[in-house]
């Protein structure tokens, strides 16, 4: 098998694991508020992003309006439009096709691992790209359908922590992004404005609004002298 | 061949989902340069979105949550990623089954 595609599916390692739980908690829970098997496996295949799927079958169990629910699953994502906007600057390589399948895959850790792939000074490849898109999306959609089958059969995910995975593995990128500029400031800044948001505006808009704080703080904060797109900024 | 209602709400979601994916490049590919303030600001966006999926988890916590994010965070200054992970799986679990 191709190296680049093979050392992207190796990425995803840790986060399939993390994502297990999830997986078949959202087959399982699929099932309860009455959709098929076959409903399941569609929304994993086509929807691909678990948190906005979980709403959205969450609403669905609650007779929403089909359009609500659309919205939703809309307004869940949007953090998604920030991680478009980054990692669209480093597919430059990418043909308009490529990129237009790449961006169906942007997933929170595929944009976390490309960006962390491209900080440690390799380039951004398809193959590489793919390697770990797809096998996200494979074991994603198996999970989800596995869920589905056998939802009933699982026992409480509390009880063993399983339900926590995801936050450690989300800390676990937070902190490999430390060598950044402005790191620090930026985490507080979004961290605290997303505690304040959760209070007073409610999930999942804390997310977008604490995240648009900490970018906010670092367009404001003067560049740090050194780093070179800051220091090219200076000298206009 | 009809689709049912629920087919139809699931592809209205993955449109909206895809949107929301393609969208910030098609917006700031209109621009022919970035300017570095805006290019600053991309460049914290992985940090600022990550910190706000944690933060929540970290005020909300018990002590076996805020244990094991304290662990993940020491353990990713010694260990790559699938190290961290399992540290800080390993403590949540452990925690949990002791009944914290």
């Amino acid at each position: 098998m191709d190296s680049e595609f093979r050392d992207g599916a190796r990425t995803a390692l840790p986060i399939v694991i993390s994502f297990i739980p999830f997986g078949l908690l959202f087959g399982a829970l699929g099932v309860d508020n009455g959709l098929t098997s076959f409903d399941v496996v569609l929304a994993s295949a086509t929807i691909f992003a678990g948190a906005s799927q979980m709403v959205g079958i969450e609403l669905y169990g609650q007779k929403v309006a089909p359009w609500l629910i659309v919205l939703s699953i809309f307004a869940v994502n949007f953090r998604h439009v920030l991680y478009s906007a980054a990692i669209g600057r480093r597919m430059r390589r990418f043909s308009a096709g490529q990129k237009a399948l790449a961006f169906f895959f942007l997933t929170d850790p595929q944009f976390a691992e490309s960006e962390k792939h491209v900080g440690a000074g390799k380039a951004l490849t398809l193959r590489w790209y793919m390697g770990l898109g797809l096998t996200n999306y494979l074991c994603w959609i198996g999970l989800c359908w596995l869920g589905a089958l056998f939802g009933r059969l699982i026992p409480d995910p509390h009880a063993f922590g399983l339900d926590f995975l995801l936050p450690i593995y989300f800390l676990g990128l937070v902190m490999s992004f430390r060598k950044r500029p402005l790191w620090l400031p930026v985490i507080v800044a979004s961290g605290a404005a997303s505690v304040v948001a959760w209070h007073l505006v409610g999930s999942p808009w804390h997310v977008s609004l604490g995240a648009i704080a900490g970018i906010l703080l670092a367009v404001v904060l003067p560049p740090r002298a050194g780093s070179g797109a800051a220091a090219e900024g200076a000298s206009r | 061949m009809m689709l049912s209602e629920q087919a139809l709400v699931i592809l209205g979601g993955a449109v909206a989902t895809y949107l929301t994916r393609i969208g910030g490049h098609l917006v700031l590919s209109r621009f022919r340069s970035i300017p570095p303030r805006v290019e600053a600001g991309l460049d914290a966006v992985p940090a600022a979105v990550l910190a706000t999926l944690v933060a929540p988890q970290l005020f909300n916590g018990g002590v076996a949550e805020v244990a094991a994010l304290a662990v993940t965070a020491v353990a990713a200054l010694r260990f790559g990623m699938l190290g961290l992970f399992l540290a800080g799986a390993a403590t949540i679990i452990g925690l949990r089954a002791l009944g914290l």
